[in-house]
């Protein structure tokens, strides 16, 4: 396993909130080595001239209506998270976030 | 995402920027805008809760929006309908062809851990507006993406999350670094938000988080390539942006003339906190997000036809901008009173109609500028806003017409005005009721007259000496007796007459 295969593993184990001991980052970077020149494979393909595509169906233009329907219930949608007061979703403190 | 373009530099003009006093050197600050603007839709950008400000927390989500396994969106037609719209109007390159990207980050009020966004392919590119002042600030772009939710963190120990802001319809709009001055950031935000006001597409109101401001700025020497730009975040209003921007402008000025190289500004985001006006470090460029966007496969590609960017420009009102020049070329109205006037799209709308109902333009602007915001920004009067009036057009230009044709005076028209306001009834009804039409009729009027020169013997003999203007001191009298109903230019033909023939 080269050093590369280490930090990108690390990186995305950072980036997926995981933590991941000696022996795991090993077996990850291995599989992870393996996925790569998988890809590098693909990557020799001429595609010049092949539209990209962003999804597997030949759908496009999938609209609505901007007509409102019922939400849930409170009650059953806070049902599902791990922690709430009746009113809102509680969650351990967490200050900075983004957008 | 959105970086403001790289340095394209180009001339600065001449005499902008702040001159250092330490060392002469004229620094320039470069200052780029990114506007997140809430779509006024009735539902969610892909899903079908109707979102409402203020609603009882976790009341407007669900599935799609708490990312429920096995949801999935849909988008809202009349959010891509009123982004393009907003394009239109802001000049901008509708693209035939857009999709939509996932930017990834975990935060407590993004239920999916990630947010729906637009990447590489936004909807619309360039564009731009002039500021009142001439200035041009052009645009890079305008995406569509959704809201996060909001995260409550002083209340306790733990964090409260409210979902039913997530997945509400927003357009972020960036600008090219085009701006020199906090009053320019100031006049740009002013300028959209009215565009988009008039257009429709958001109410622009910070004070409930429709509008959301973020800043980048820098500065550098006259004549120099830029330097490091720093974001500004938590900007609450307006003035908060202007002054936060002076501030950041002073802050870099000094640090680079400190001269230690420690201390020069670094890539970074930083808050403002308003009590104190400072901002400080939020998270530096090593902390910066990694988003890995890549395509949302959960949506399909969406192509705009030229037909429906056509629709969305007959949707177009005339702009304010439009407005005010026409105000101004036909109505004969003061380039102040047509800014009165446009300062919103319902209180343009109404002052049209009642135009249109009374047909004197200036008469109506008068009583509208001077009648019917006064009476709104009384605190006594229930209604705030235009759209809160308790009268409509019809009646206002009834007042206008029973002022104009003199059925009554200017200043009891004042009183009707008010109380309009306060029983919602037609200005002739009032008129009516309380006896308030102008008296015309001589033998009153003499009679009035005859009771206020008792005992003025000076203003006689003043008018009889030929300073007939003297008779302006008898007019107060006879108005308070007559209750202001009495007509003034009667009173003051019959008053000189009565001095001039019998005295």
């Amino acid at each position: 396993m080269t050093q590369t295969e280490v930090d990108i593993v690390k990186k995305t184990a950072t980036l997926a909130r995981l933590e991941l001991g000696e022996a795991e980052i090993a077996k990850f970077g291995e599989q992870f080595g393996r996925i790569l020149e998988a890809f590098q494979k693909l990557s020799k393909l001429d595609v010049s001239g092949v539209e990209p595509m962003t999804g597997a169906t030949a759908l496009s233009d999938v609209l609505r209506d901007d007509r409102a329907k019922p939400s849930l219930e409170r009650e059953r949608a806070l049902s599902n998270g791990p922690k709430h007061d009746g009113e809102y979703f509680i969650v351990p403190k967490t200050i900075g976030g983004d957008a | 995402m959105s970086q403001t373009a790289i340095p394209t530099s180009g001339p600065t003009p001449q005499g902008v920027g702040v001159v250092s006093k330490k060392t002469g050197v004229r620094w320039v600050p470069v200052i780029g805008l990114e506007v997140h603007c809430q779509l006024k839709t009735e539902t969610k950008l892909f899903c079908s809760c109707r979102y409402e400000f203020g609603a009882s927390p976790n009341t407007r989500v669900c599935p799609v929006c708490t990312a429920q396994p096995g949801a999935l969106p849909v988008l809202n037609r009349e959010a891509l309908a009123l982004a393009v719209r907003v394009a239109v109007a802001l000049g901008a390159n509708v693209a035939p062809r857009t999709k939509f990207d996932r930017k990834n980050y975990f935060y407590c009020d993004l239920p999916k851990g990630y947010q729906i966004s637009q990447f590489d392919q936004p909807f619309c590119t360039g564009g731009g507006l002039t500021l009142p002042s001439g200035k041009r600030v052009r645009l890079t772009r305008i995406h569509l993406e959704e809201d996060a939710g909001k995260a409550i963190h002083d209340r306790g120990d733990t964090t409260l999350v409210d979902l039913n802001r997530a997945g509400v319809p927003l357009i972020e709009s960036v600008t090219e670094a085009d701006m020199q001055t906090s009053d320019e950031a100031y006049e740009y935000l002013t300028s959209l938000k009215e565009i988009l006001q008039y257009a429709g597409a958001s109410d622009c109101d910070m004070e409930k988080g429709s509008l959301r401001c973020d800043v980048n700025v820098s500065v550098r020497p006259e004549g120099e390539p830029w330097r490091t730009k720093v974001e500004l975040k938590n900007l609450n209003s307006f003035k908060n942006v202007k002054d936060a921007i002076e501030h950041e402008i002073e802050r870099q000025i000094e640090a680079y003339e400190s001269g230690d190289k420690s201390k020069f500004p670094v890539q970074e985001t930083r808050l403002y906190d308003a009590t104190t006006q400072t901002t400080r470090t939020m998270r530096s460029k090593e902390d910066a997000h990694d988003y890995r966007y890549f395509p949302e496969p959960d949506l399909v590609p969406f192509h705009v036809e030229p037909a429906f960017v056509e629709l969305q420009r007959t949707m177009l009102p005339e702009l304010a901008d439009a407005r005010r020049a026409r105000y101004q070329r036909d109505f004969g109205l003061s380039a102040y009173d047509a800014g009165v006037l446009t300062g919103s799209r319902a209180l343009a709308d109404f002052f049209e109609m009642v135009v249109k109902l009374s047909g004197n333009a200036k008469e109506t602007a008068n009583w509208i500028t001077n009648g019917v915001l006064a009476n709104l920004s009384d605190p006594t009067i229930a209604a705030k806003t235009v759209d809160e009036l308790p009268f409509r057009p019809h009646d206002l230009a009834e007042l206008v017409q029973l002022v104009t044709d003199r059925t009554i005076h200017n200043n009891v028209g004042r009183t009707v005005l008010r109380a309009m306001f306060e029983t919602g009834k037609s200005a002739r009804q009032i008129v009516k009721e309380q006896g308030l039409e102008q008296v015309s009729d001589e033998g009153q009027l003499e009679k009035w007259c005859r009771e206020a020169l008792v005992g003025k013997d000076k203003v006689i003999a003043d008018v009889k000496a030929g300073k007939t203007k003297a008779v302006a001191a008898l007019m107060g009298p006879v108005m308070k007796a007559s209750k202001g109903s009495a007509n003034p230019q009667l009173v003051q033909e019959i008053l000189l007459r009565i001095i001039q023939t019998e005295m």
